[in-house]
C-alpha cells in the first residue's frame, strides 16, 4: 500500500474514531436548567411543588437528560413582576442556562417571555396561564406544560348548561388571569345557550366578598361560576357557604378553587363541581405511580396539579433531549422534538398544540371529603384557540 | 354620569356589610391606633403580627382543640413577643426621626415572614368557627348572615368602648397619655416612662395578634396576609386622626362604607366606567380627600 | 469656605471623578451580565438620588415616590408604537414632563401636610395610581405592557447610538445619571438649594425670614418627581416591560431603604445604597431559600446602628484622618 494512501486511511479512521468522543464531549457538559420560581411569598408553596415535580422526573430519568448531567440554577422571583426582567437576565446572561423554566405569576412570565423572545432562549412555562404567552406572543422557543387561563374555564359553561343552569353570574378578582378565565367561561357558556347575568370583580387581592355575595343573592342566577385560587379561594368558598348561598345557588369554579386548599375549606367545599386538567384522584396507574413516587421523594408531601406540571416539564425535556441526544445546538431539531413529544403525564397523555400549549382533557371533579373526585371528562382533548398566534 | 341605584332591601344589607367590615377593620387597626396614635411609633410590621396571631390561633387551636384557650395563650405569647421587641429594638428609636421606625419595622416584616415560613410552612389553613357561633341568620330567601361575623362586630364594639374608657378615664390611660405628650414631665411625676412604653407596645402587638386570631375563622390563615391589611390599617388611623380612638372607629366605618359601595355601585362618567372598575382606588381617594380637607385627620388635634 | 472645608470639597470632587472613570471603564473589563447589572444599579441609584432630594435635603419623607417612576415607564409604553421605534429624545422628554406635572399636581396637594401625615398621604396617592394602572383597562392590567421595539436615538436624521446594544444603553444611563447628580450638586449650592436645606432644618424660621417655603418645597418635589421619571423611563427602556408593581409602595420602600443605607442628605450616599442593596440581594439569594431573613436583619441593623448610613462611616473615617 502506498504510504500516502495509508496515511489518508489512517487519518480517516482516526477521524471516525475521534467523532464519537467529540459528540460525547458535547453531551458531557452539564445541562443547565434555570429555575425561576417563587420561593418566598404567597406562591412559595407552588414554586416548591413545581421544583419537586421537575426533579422527580429528572431523577427517574437516571439523573440525566439526553445523556447529560443536569445542573439546576435557581432564582427566587418573589412573584414580583418589577424584578422579573432583572432576574431572568441573570439566568440567561450570567448563568447561561440552556433552558429557562418558570414561573407562577403571570406578570413575571410576561417578562420572561419578553427576554426569551429577545435572546432566543428556550422557555418552558410550568404554570402561569397568561393567554398571550401561547397566543399573540407565541414563539418557536416558548412552550407551556400547564394550561392557558381560557382552557379549564371554557368547558365549565357546557357543564353548567347540562345541569340545567341557564343563567349565571361570574365572579373573580380584577386581574389578567381572572379576566381571561371570564372570557373562556363566557364563550363556552353562551355557545351552549346560557346567559351571563353579570360579571363581578373585586380589586385584587381584596378578600372582602360579603358585598358581592349580597349582590349575587339579589340577582338570583341559576348558578355562579368563579375563578379564585389559594387563600382567596378558601375564603370565598367559606363565605359563600356561610351566607347560605351554597344550597340555594350552586357554585361552580375553575379547578384552582379547590386545588391544594380543600382541607382548609372543609365541609364548605363538599359537593363543589370544578373543571381542571388534573385531579389528585385520577384513577390510572400512571397517576398512582407518580403520586407514590412523589410522596416518597419529597418528604411525604402530597403532589398537586402544580407538582404534575413540574413533573411534566421534566418528562417533556427528557423525551426531547433523548431525541436530539442531548445536543441543543440544532434549535430546529430541538423545537421539533418538543413539538412532537407525547407526554405520558399523570393527567393523561398530552401533546403540544401548534402554539405550544398542551392539548389536554379537562376533567369534571366533585369535591368529596377532602378529595377532588373525578366525575368525568368535561372536554376531551381541548386545545386553546391561541388567538393571534402566527406559528 | 350614570348611577345604578340599589333596591332598598339590598341597600340595607349592604349597609350591614359595610358596618360589619368597618368594625373588623377597627379591630385590626386598634393596636396600631395605640402604638402609632398614642406612642407615635410607626410600626409597618403591625400586619405581620396580625398574621402571627392567625397562625397562632390555627396551631394552638389544633393543639388545644379549643379556639378560646388558643386565644388566651396566643395573647399571652404575643404580649411577650411585643415586650421583647420593644426592649430589643423599639426603645432605641423613640427619639429618632420616624424614618428609622419605618426602616426598622420594614426589616421586621421580612424577618417575621421568613420565620413564619420556617416555623409553620407556606400552606393555607382554616380555623373552624366555634360550634356555638357556627349558625347563620336568614335575611332574605337566598341570603343569610353568619352569627360569627355578628359576634366579631360585638367584640369590636366592646373593644372600642374598653379602649376609649381605659385611655380617657383611668389612671393607666392618663399615665400613657402623659407619657406620650410630655416625657420629661411624666418622668418628674414619678412615672416609669420606660415601663409604660414597654407595656403599651406589647399591648399593641397583642392587639394585632388578637385581631388575627379573632378574624382567622373568617379570613383563613395564609402567608403574606399581614401585607394585605397593613396599608389599610394606616389609612384607618390617619383618616381618623392620630391619637384618636373615636377617630379610628369613625374612619374604619367610613372605609367600610366606601369599600362596600365602591364594589357594588355602578358609575359611569362620560361613558367611561368608573365604578366598580376602579373600586380598588376608592379607599385611597377617600384618604386623600380627608387629608386635603383636614390635614390632621377627622378627629386629630390641630398641629401647633 | 474655610481651608479644611475647601480641602474636603476638593477631595470629594476627585473621588467623584475617580468613581466616574471606573464606571466608564465597566464595559471594558466586565461581561454582558455585569454591564446590564450595573446599568440597573445606576437606574436605581438615579431613582434613590431623586428621592434623596426631597427626603435628605428637603425633609419631606415620601412613601409614594415609585408612582412617578412607574408612570414615566408607562408613558414610554404608550408612546412606543407596536412595531416601530419611538424617538428617544421625544419620548424621554414626554415621560419626564408627565412625571414632573404629576409630581407638581400631587405635591401641590400633599405638601400642605408634613411629618407622618406626609408619609401617609404620599402613600395614598401612590396606591391610588397603582390601582389605576392595575385595574384600568387602558394600561394592560396586572400583566402590564410591552415595549416591543427600543426607542431610536435619531436626532434630525443622525443616530449617535443604538440602544439595542447593551453597552450603548449603559453609557446613556451613565451619562444621564452623571448629569442628574452634577445638576443636583450645583442646585444644592445655589440660593434655592440652600433655602431648601434651611427649610429642612427649621421651616418656621425660614418662613419668618420671608421665604415662601411651600413654593420651595413644591419646586423640589416637582424636580424630584421629574428625576424619578427619568429613572422610570430608563427602567422601562432597559426591560422592555412595564407593570403596575413599578408604581407599588414596595418599590418606594426599597428606594427609601437605599437612601438611608447609603446616607441621607449626601450627594452620593443613595447611589452607594442602591449598589449595596442590589448586590446584597444578589449575594443572599445564592446562600439560602430564606434569604429575605438576611436582608431583613441588615435593614434592622442599619436602622439601629447606622442612622447616617454608609456615608456616615466614611465621614467618620475622613474626620479621623483630618484630626
Amino acid at each position: 500500500m502506498h504510504d500516502d494512501t495509508r496515511r489518508r486511511l489512517m487519518l480517516a479512521s482516526a477521524a471516525a474514531l475521534a467523532l464519537p468522543p467529540l459528540v460525547a464531549r458535547a453531551q458531557g457538559t452539564k445541562l443547565r436548567l434555570g429555575l425561576m420560581l417563587p420561593y418566598t411569598g404567597t406562591y412559595a408553596q407552588l414554586g416548591v411543588a413545581i421544583e419537586n415535580g421537575l426533579k422527580l422526573a429528572v431523577a427517574q430519568a437516571g439523573g440525566k437528560l439526553g445523556g447529560r448531567e443536569v445542573e439546576f440554577v435557581r432564582v427566587d422571583d418573589e412573584s414580583d413582576p418589577a424584578k422579573a426582567t432583572d432576574n431572568v437576565n441573570r439566568l440567561v446572561t450570567r448563568d447561561k442556562v440552556d433552558v429557562l423554566i418558570g414561573s407562577v405569576h403571570s406578570g413575571v412570565v410576561m417578562a420572561m417571555v419578553k427576554v426569551a423572545r429577545e435572546t432566543d432562549t428556550l422557555l418552558i412555562i410550568p404554570n402561569a396561564g397568561a393567554g398571550a404567552a401561547t397566543g399573540a406572543l407565541c414563539a418557536p422557543n416558548i412552550f407551556r406544560t400547564s394550561f392557558s387561563n381560557w382552557q379549564p374555564a371554557y368547558p365549565l359553561g357546557k357543564v353548567m348548561i347540562e345541569r340545567g343552569h341557564r343563567t349565571a353570574v361570574f365572579i373573580s378578582w380584577k386581574y389578567a388571569a381572572g379576566e381571561e378565565a371570564a372570557a373562556g367561561f363566557k364563550e363556552g357558556f353562551t355557545a351552549a345557550g346560557g346567559k351571563i347575568v353579570k360579571e363581578l370583580y373585586l380589586p385584587f387581592p381584596n378578600v372582602e366578598f360579603q358585598a358581592l355575595l349580597t349582590q349575587i343573592a339579589s340577582l338570583k342566577p341559576d348558578a355562579v361560576s368563579c375563578f379564585f385560587s389559594g387563600a382567596g379561594a378558601v375564603k370565598f368558598v367559606k363565605d359563600y357557604a356561610a351566607a347560605g348561598l351554597k344550597d340555594k345557588i350552586p357554585l361552580y369554579g375553575v379547578g384552582f378553587l379547590t386545588e391544594g386548599v380543600l382541607h382548609a375549606q372543609g365541609d364548605d367545599a363538599e359537593g363543589l363541581l370544578t373543571t381542571l386538567h388534573y385531579a389528585d384522584s385520577l384513577d390510572n396507574p400512571r397517576n398512582k405511580a407518580f403520586r407514590a413516587a412523589y410522596t416518597k421523594a419529597s418528604n411525604n408531601m402530597e403532589p398537586d396539579v402544580f407538582a404534575v406540571q413540574g413533573y411534566d416539564t421534566g418528562l417533556l425535556l427528557a423525551q426531547a433531549l433523548d431525541k436530539v441526544k442531548g445536543d441543543l445546538s440544532n434549535r430546529a431539531a430541538v423545537v421539533a422534538a418538543l413539538e412532537n413529544a407525547v407526554v405520558d403525564s399523570p393527567r393523561g397523555p398530552w401533546k403540544m398544540s401548534r402554539a405550544h400549549n398542551p392539548i389536554q382533557d379537562i376533567y369534571l371533579r366533585r369535591a368529596e371529603k377532602g378529595v377532588n373526585k373525578v366525575v368525568g371528562v368535561a372536554w376531551k382533548a381541548l386545545e386553546d384557540p391561541a388567538r393571534g398566534c402566527k406559528l | 354620569m350614570r348611577w345604578l341605584a340599589l333596591p332598598f332591601d339590598t341597600f340595607a344589607i349592604q349597609l350591614l356589610n359595610a358596618v360589619q367590615y368597618g368594625l373588623l377593620l377597627f379591630l385590626v387597626a386598634s393596636g396600631l391606633t395605640l402604638v402609632f396614635g398614642i406612642m407615635g411609633v410607626i410600626n409597618l410590621a403591625h400586619g405581620s403580627f396580625y398574621m402571627i396571631g392567625a397562625y397562632l390561633a390555627w396551631s394552638l387551636a389544633e393543639h388545644f382543640g379549643n379556639l378560646g384557650i388558643a386565644i388566651v395563650v396566643g395573647v399571652a405569647l404575643s404580649l411577650l413577643i411585643g415586650a421583647a421587641l420593644e426592649w430589643l429594638f423599639i426603645r432605641r428609636l423613640y427619639d429618632r426621626d420616624h424614618l428609622y421606625q419605618v426602616l426598622l419595622t420594614y426589616g421586621l416584616i421580612l424577618i417575621v415572614e421568613e420565620l413564619r415560613s420556617i416555623v409553620w410552612g407556606d400552606d393555607v389553613h382554616a380555623v373552624p368557627v366555634p360550634d356555638w357561633l357556627a349558625a347563620s341568620i336568614p335575611l332574605t330567601d337566598t341570603l343569610s348572615y353568619p352569627v360569627y361575623r355578628l359576634w366579631i362586630s360585638g367584640v369590636c364594639i366592646a373593644l372600642a368602648i374598653a379602649m376609649a374608657f381605659v385611655i380617657q378615664r383611668t389612671r393607666i390611660g392618663m399615665t400613657i397619655r402623659a407619657g406620650a405628650s410630655n416625657r420629661e414631665m411624666a418622668q418628674s411625676l414619678g412615672i416609669d416612662i420606660r415601663f409604660v412604653q414597654l407595656v403599651v407596645f406589647a399591648v399593641g402587638i397583642a392587639l394585632a395578634a388578637f385581631a388575627g386570631m379573632i378574624a382567622a375563622p373568617v379570613s383563613s390563615v395564609f402567608p403574606g396576609m399581614g401585607n394585605q391589611v397593613i396599608i389599610i390599617c394606616f389609612v384607618v388611623v390617619v383618616i381618623g386622626g392620630i391619637g384618636s380612638v373615636k377617630g379610628a372607629l369613625v374612619a374604619a366605618l367610613l372605609i367600610g362604607l366606601v369599600d362596600t359601595f365602591g364594589k357594588v355601585l355602578e358609575l359611569e362618567v362620560a361613558g367611561i366606567p368608573v365604578l366598580p372598575e376602579l373600586a380598588g382606588m376608592s379607599v385611597y381617594v377617600l384618604m386623600a380627600i380627608v387629608l386635603l380637607w383636614r390635614p390632621e385627620g377627622l378627629f386629630g388635634k390641630r398641629a401647633p | 469656605m474655610s481651608a479644611p472645608d475647601k480641602a474636603r470639597h476638593l477631595r470629594g470632587v476627585v473621588a467623584a471623578l475617580v468613581v466616574l472613570a471606573l464606571l466608564a471603564a465597566v464595559p471594558f473589563g466586565l461581561d454582558k451580565f455585569a454591564v446590564q447589572f450595573t446599568t440597573r444599579v445606576l437606574i436605581m441609584a438615579l431613582f434613590a438620588s431623586s428621592l434623596n432630594l426631597i427626603v435628605g435635603y428637603g425633609g419631606m419623607v415620601s412613601l409614594g415616590h415609585a408612582a412617578f417612576f412607574g408612570v414615566a415607564g408607562y408613558v414610554l409604553a404608550f408612546a412606543a408604537p407596536d412595531y416601530e421605534a419611538a424617538n428617544l429624545w421625544i419620548s424621554l422628554a414626554l415621560a419626564t414632563a408627565v412625571a414632573a406635572l404629576l409630581a407638581a399636581a400631587i405635591g401641590a396637594l400633599v405638601l400642605r401636610t408634613r411629618g407622618v401625615y406626609l408619609i401617609m398621604v404620599t402613600l395614598a396617592f401612590g396606591q391610588m395610581l397603582f390601582h389605576l394602572f392595575h385595574d384600568g383597562s387602558f394600561s394592560g392590567g396586572s400583566d402590564g405592557r410591552y415595549i416591543y421595539v427600543r426607542p431610536s436615538a435619531n436626532l434630525f436624521g443622525w443616530t449617535p447610538f443604538d440602544l439595542d446594544r447593551h453597552v450603548h444603553l449603559y453609557y446613556l444611563v451613565l451619562a444621564l445619571f452623571t448629569l442628574a447628580v452634577a445638576g443636583m450638586a450645583v442646585m444644592l449650592q445655589s440660593p434655592f438649594g440652600r433655602a431648601l436645606q434651611g427649610i429642612r432644618v427649621n421651616e418656621n424660621r425660614m418662613r419668618a425670614l420671608g421665604f415662601a417655603t411651600y413654593r420651595y418645597k413644591l419646586v423640589a418635589f416637582t424636580l424630584s418627581g421629574a428625576l424619578a421619571g427619568v429613572a422610570g423611563y430608563l427602567a422601562a427602556l432597559q426591560f422592555g416591560v412595564v407593570n403596575p408593581e413599578m408604581l407599588g409602595w414596595h418599590l418606594s420602600g426599597s428606594a427609601l431603604m437605599m437612601v438611608i443605607l447609603g446616607g441621607m442628605g449626601t450627594l452620593f450616599g443613595p447611589a452607594l445604597g442602591a449598589a449595596v442593596l442590589l448586590l446584597m440581594e444578589l449575594g443572599f439569594q445564592a446562600l439560602t431559600k430564606h434569604w429575605q431573613l438576611l436582608t431583613g436583619a441588615v435593614v434592622v441593623g442599619v436602622a439601629l446602628l447606622l442612622p447616617r448610613g454608609l456615608a456616615g462611616i466614611a465621614r467618620l473615617a475622613t474626620r479621623a484622618a483630618d484630626d
